[in-house]
């Protein structure tokens, strides 16, 4: 039996009509054709299908879609057009921080919300914010010096603000 | 970019990343088509039984099922597929099949089809499939498969050795008769499997009223699977059209023919309509190719001064109840004993394997396919010797590595080596990684009760692999690849090519290539991949090979379409193309530099007005290459890893510091994307030396199957990798670029395993089996 | 990997989930951060009717101060253990183990009710609640009561609470002077189940144990305490000899299953060896 619900997407009011064992990831994907938020593992153990929720990093996969209803969700596709994270994919392009791109959406929703908690992480803290985001192909160093590079930036920047 | 040339050896970053940083990567996983069915597959629980009752009525009835499949109804669509190659002679396998026909080999193995209007109805429908199987014994353990008394794997195998063979040289008897010491070591190294994050995807396609069969799919090779998809459902070649998008991660594991996919495209021939298959990462567990699953005996002979005269192996793999399509599970095997002792000055060898049939799932070519095993058997001897001999593990290599003025050089086991630079990449690692005052850091920190071990290993990698390889056994393999260049009419470049992109960056290093024969710059030129309606035929991604033959061709390409511009350009200038050529996005004089007239005034010429241009004047803009390696059969590649490991002796936990490499692929192209391979190439490697492992238990089930239960590596646990070169230019192309994407797993493992060693040393334990996991460093303690 | 289908209900009040529960004759689930139960659906290794979610159940949340306790919401969200100030004073082995759970994304979403309701053997908050004492608030249709967190975990994912009620809130008894907590875990990867954990809380008064608690996690079938190894601590100095009899006394407070990938022998090593490490490092609370 399906049942409406209205939530926020990328600041988008949406209303959609799903089963309740839709979870969050598969209505973003199927139903609103945000395929940016990838499917690893279906268990929350990989990280691809990272979103934000009222603000703070979930994942998609765990969280029912019928659940969310009435609050806000943002997906790479909204962070990306905010223009939020512009300094930290650059970052990441620069240094060739990802290769096949399945886990970026993930990555760089675990990047923004730690450098928007942490203003500079360290090494060790930045591998420990990403221990739940899994990556095949990189090696996971240049992923980490993009956002280590980033958090810099932004810092130079705050200085030259002040 | 302002400049035109001298692209090649530059760290252009992708195009293509771009997509990905904004959440618009383009996957088989996302693709949606209209009317499009969705299939899962009802598995054999069991590790091997007979099939003795299969009921799909209720499924068939279930909410949004559209059709139900069994061996009975599908089968007959395809021509079955049987995994032996003619250049391994005796070699014997079982055909295979698309579902399962009276008996199931592996607990995984695939024997309903569902097909419904989403995956959550065919997964619902998988639970009311009555399937009664009678269980059998199954096949676990590979020793115990080869022994008398043993039940087959599979019905029709005469035994369950699939293939055995034995390289020796023949003075490998005296080598170890006049040896002054002999080291020995007996290896297990476990199975493991890719976990590519986006899993195996298809969506297949078929258009009765035209007959033409699309075949979106994630896979490095699709030429293979259009030949594949054409001989076995019968289809003509020109109607069978595969596209491979952006492919989330490969390693090898999706260019092997797996009964889900063929089920797939049979599905879809059945029904004319567009049936999609996304694997869980639970059927990824299950059904994805495994690798590796070797057991080593070896030992190494001496002369007096720590000389290695012969190795001596014994290599038993496990492949599972059938040897995988096309490429066989036989080359692994293969490439472990004839990469033994590959970098050093070894006289006499012998390598003996037997490849062994086991109710598992298939293994079959992973990422740096033999070389992890045949590295760390080779340097875990070298590391004892050099304990025995009380020689340091640098002045061991030294000793023993190939000098770098001696090549052409060919090793015990038969390969050529056109040129390696073992001894200055040695020497280059012991700066690079400031051996000495590591020595003296952990040294210092053992006082303290911390021990840290210190592991090299050198290796060889095999790349561009010519058509010796696989074409000599009959397999349909191509070893060439083909591009298309052609200049538009407005002065742009565009490129079609074989070789195939998984985000190792093969569009930007074509390219770059492409640009400097062009004299544009990268982003001028635009290249298109993985499309077997779109770009010439080839072999695709395997084995290393992008930028090697990939590259070689996009050149030959470009310097044709070079010179079908300059002749072009002459006739219209009215004077001799032989002073002119391309830079800045124009014909220059070659003397002066002076610009003559500008590619898009070329474009515009011969696109609209070719009437201007003298009578019989060829005004074609495009050009096609294709290129096979026709010198060496294979460009061989060397390096040298080091890792710095600490291992809390108490608990068996092992932290890892810091990971070197030095690593000479040739020619390199692009220097950005090369660091990056050889980084995730270690992170691969690194993870089956300490994490990755699928587990089994006595009966053949897997037990570990899902992400929270089978540890990858994740970035926490994972080191730091410095990277350093060197360039040894392939004579054997003009380019001279080599291949680099198995480099980092080639040896991470073995540095990894002698570091741990090297960190138990004072303690007397040593480890030989990988993962090494706590419970094995705390049982080699003696904790346990 | 999808759920099978089952209706949905957002309760408003425990009340409210317990009579739509009862209406089910045990073929619902309630769902707190729902980060243990929906991948058992979507491995179809559970299949309720119904789901009853109980995220706007205002019961169910909050955390304050009650009379020598600290209430703490049983919908209190894993990462506000790692940041509400007063988890970090009143309930402080929530704080230490709370990095130790899973991931950034998961602590966003976990509950710690839903952890302790759960009762996986291997979980950190189960044990960090067994050792400082904390009692389980437990709402059934009759009424409320509170179970001490000793005779709330029974055996693998099992606990004191009956069919169709519910964990309204965990009490954990406020510090007291001298109260040093330590906690650590050995796992193979960040964030990973551990191999063996341990969380110690002791009470140290001009040097001497006065009081000792030690709950061991990954050890067996529910979160341990180390009777013996308390006992080997109380009334003495914390220092080598010490801790050293405390590790020796694990080997009759623990008895771990076998398994061919983890033997007992290696858990009761791993125990020994963290308890030792964790008492040589205690923290007296802030």
């Amino acid at each position: 039996m399906k049942t409406d619900i209205n939530f926020t997407v990328n600041g988008e009011a949406v209303r959609e009509a799903i089963e309740p064992r839709t979870s969050l990831a598969d209505v973003l994907r199927d139903n609103l054709s945000l395929t940016g938020t990838h499917l690893g593992c279906e268990m929350g153990a990989c990280g691809a299908c990272l979103v934000l929720l009222d603000g703070a990093p979930v994942h998609a996969c765990l969280v029912l879609a019928v659940q969310v209803a009435g609050q806000k969700i943002e997906t790479i596709e909204g962070l990306n057009n905010s223009g939020l994270v512009a300094d930290l994919q650059e970052q990441f392009h620069d240094r060739n921080a990802l290769q096949c791109g399945f886990c970026t959406s993930g990555m760089l929703m675990s990047a923004h919300a730690l450098l928007s908690q942490n203003s500079m992480p360290s090494r060790p803290e930045i591998r420990d914010a990403l221990s739940g985001n899994y990556c095949r192909c990189t090696g996971y160093e240049a992923i980490v010096d993009a956002i280590s590079a980033t958090a810099e930036r932004r810092s130079k920047i705050v200085e030259g603000v002040q | 970019m302002t400049t035109s040339k001298g692209h090649i050896g530059q760290s252009h970053r992708r195009e293509n990343a771009l997509r990905h940083l904004a959440g618009r990567g383009r996957f088989v996983t996302d693709l949606v088509l209209p009317r499009m069915l969705h299939a899962a597959f009802v598995r054999s629980p069991m590790a091997k039984g007979k099939i003795v009752e299969l009921d799909v009525s209720d499924a068939a009835a279930a909410s949004g099922v559209v059709r139900v499949f069994t061996a009975e109804t599908l089968n007959d669509m395809c021509a079955p597929w049987t995994g032996v190659l003619d250049h391994f002679a005796g070699m014997q396998s079982g055909a295979q099949n698309l579902l399962a026909e009276k008996e199931v080999l592996w607990a995984g193995h695939p024997v309903v089809m569902i097909l419904a209007h989403s995956r959550a109805e065919a997964e619902d429908a998988c639970e009311l499939v009555m399937l009664d199987i009678e269980d059998e014994d199954a096949v676990v353990d590979g020793e115990a498969a080869l022994a008398g008394g043993s039940p087959l794997a599979a019905e029709g195998l005469d035994s369950n050795l699939c293939f055995q063979t034995v390289l020796k040289t023949p003075g490998l008897d005296e080598a170890f008769s006049s040896a002054a010491h002999v080291v020995e070591g007996n290896f297990t190294f476990g199975r493991h499997t890719a976990v590519s994050l986006e899993p195996r995807a298809i969506v297949a396609d078929f258009d009765p009223s035209t007959g033409q069969l699309n075949v979106h799919q994630g896979t490095q090779t699709p030429y293979q699977f259009q030949d594949v998809y054409s001989r076995h459902f019968g289809l003509p070649e020109g109607k069978v059209r595969v596209i491979a998008p952006d492919v989330g991660g490969s390693f090898g594991m999706k260019l092997h023919v797996y009964h889900e996919e063929m089920a797939t495209v049979a599905a879809s021939l059945k029904l004319g309509r567009p049936v999609r298959f996304v694997a869980d990462r639970l059927e990824s567990f299950l059904s994805d190719i495994h690798a590796r699953d070797h057991r080593v005996k070896a030992r190494m002979a001496l002369d007096s001064n720590g000389g290695i005269l012969a190795m001596d192996v014994d290599d038993m793999t496990q492949i599972g109840a059938f040897s995988s399509y096309p490429r066989t599970s036989v080359a692994e095997g293969n490439q472990v004993i004839r990469l033994m002792g590959a970098p050093y000055q070894m006289p006499d060898y012998r390598g003996r394997l037997s490849v062994v049939f086991q109710n598992k799932v298939q293994t079959s070519q992973y990422r740096a396919v033999g070389h992890p095993i045949a590295c760390a058997v080779t340097e875990a001897l070298v590391d004892l010797a050099a304990e025995e001999l009380g020689l340091d593990p640098f002045e061991m290599r030294q000793r023993n590595l190939v000098a770098d003025d001696a090549y052409p050089y060919v090793s015990a086991t038969g390969y050529q080596f056109e040129k390696l630079s073992h001894q200055a990449s040695l020497a280059k690692l012991r700066d690079l990684m400031g051996y000495d005052a590591l020595r003296q850091e952990q040294a210092t920190l053992r006082t303290q009760g911390i021990y840290r071990g210190i592991g090299i290993a050198p290796f060889v990698e095999i790349t561009n692999p010519g058509a010796t390889f696989y074409g000599v056994g009959g397999a349909r393999i191509s070893a060439q690849d083909g591009a298309v260049v052609r200049l538009t009419p407005a002065g742009d470049v565009y490129c079609a090519i074989s070789v195939t992109e998984q985000g190792q960056g093969t569009e930007t290093i074509i390219a770059q290539v492409i640009a400097d024969q062009l004299g544009v710059t990268p982003d001028q030129v635009k290249v298109s991949t993985g499309d077997t309606d779109t770009t010439p035929s080839g072999g695709a991604t395997w084995a290393c090979r992008g930028a090697g033959i990939g590259g070689e061709t996009a050149l030959r390409a470009g310097r044709k379409l070079q010179e079908q511009i300059l002749t072009l350009a002459a006739a219209i200038l009215q004077t001799d193309p032989t002073l002119l050529s391309l830079a800045n996005g124009a014909v220059v004089d070659t003397a002066t530099q002076h610009e003559r007239i500008t590619l898009a005034e070329i474009g515009r010429i011969a696109t609209y007005r070719p009437d201007t241009l003298p009578k019989g004047c060829d005004h074609s803009l495009t050009v096609a290459q294709h290129y096979a390696p026709t010198g060496y059969p294979f460009d061989f590649t060397n390096g040298i890893q080091a890792s710095y490991v600490e291992v809390d002796i108490e608990t068996g936990v092992t932290r890892l510091l810091k990971h070197w490499v030095v690593e000479d692929c040739g020619r390199i192209i692009n220097p950005l994307l090369v660091d990056e391979q050889i980084r995730g190439g270690v992170v691969q490697g690194l993870g089956p030396a300490f994490f990755e492992e699928c587990l089994y238990d006595d009966m053949g089930q897997m037990v570990n199957a899902s992400l929270a239960d089978y540890l990858v590596p994740m970035a926490g646990e994972m080191p730091d990798i410095e990277i350093a070169h060197i360039e040894t230019p392939t004579l054997d192309t003009i380019l001279g670029a080599k291949g680099v994407g198995e480099a980092g797993t080639a040896a991470a493992g073995a540095a990894a395993m002698n570091a741990v060693n090297d960190a138990l040393r004072p303690t007397g334990a040593r480890v030989s089996q990988t993962p090494m996991t706590p419970m094995r460093i705390l049982t080699a303690l003696g904790h346990l | 990997m999808k759920s099978p289908a089952f209706e949905y209900m957002r309760a408003e009040s425990v009340l409210d989930a317990m009579a739509a529960y009862a209406g089910m004759d045990g073929d619902a689930v309630y769902l707190a951060g729902g980060h243990s139960v929906m991948p058992a659906m979507a491995l179809r290794l559970q299949a309720p009717s119904l789901m009853i979610d109980l995220a706007n159940i205002e019961a169910l949340t909050g955390v304050s101060l009650q009379d020598g306790w600290l209430r703490i919401g049983a919908m209190t969200r894993h990462v506000q253990a790692m940041t509400n100030p007063l988890i970090a004073t009143h309930a402080p082995l929530f704080a230490a183990a709370a990095p130790f759970v899973a991931h950034p994304a998961i602590r966003n979403r976990g509950t710690l009710g839903g952890s302790l309701a759960h009762a996986d053997p291997a979980s950190e908050f189960p044990a960090a609640a067994v050792a400082m004492r904390a009692e389980l608030e437990i709402a059934s249709q009759t009424g409320t009561r509170r179970v001490p967190a000793d005779a709330f975990f029974r055996d693998i994912y099992e606990t004191a609470i009956e069919p169709g009620e519910i964990l309204q809130a965990i009490y954990v008894p406020n510090p007291v002077a001298g109260q040093m907590i330590g906690f650590d875990e050995i796992a193979r990867r960040r964030g990973d189940y551990a191999m063996v954990g341990v969380a110690v809380q002791v009470v140290s008064v001009e040097n001497t144990m006065t009081d000792v608690s030690i709950a061991l996690f990954s050890v067996g079938n529910k979160p341990t305490r180390a009777v013996g190894a308390q006992a080997a601590l109380i009334g003495r100095a914390l220092d080598g000899a010490s801790i050293s009899a405390a590790q020796a006394a694990l080997g009759d407070d623990l008895d771990p299953s076998d398994d061919p990938q983890f033997p007992a022998s290696m858990r009761v090593h791993l125990a020994r060896v963290l308890l030792g490490r964790v008492l040589a490092n205690l923290k007296a609370v802030a």
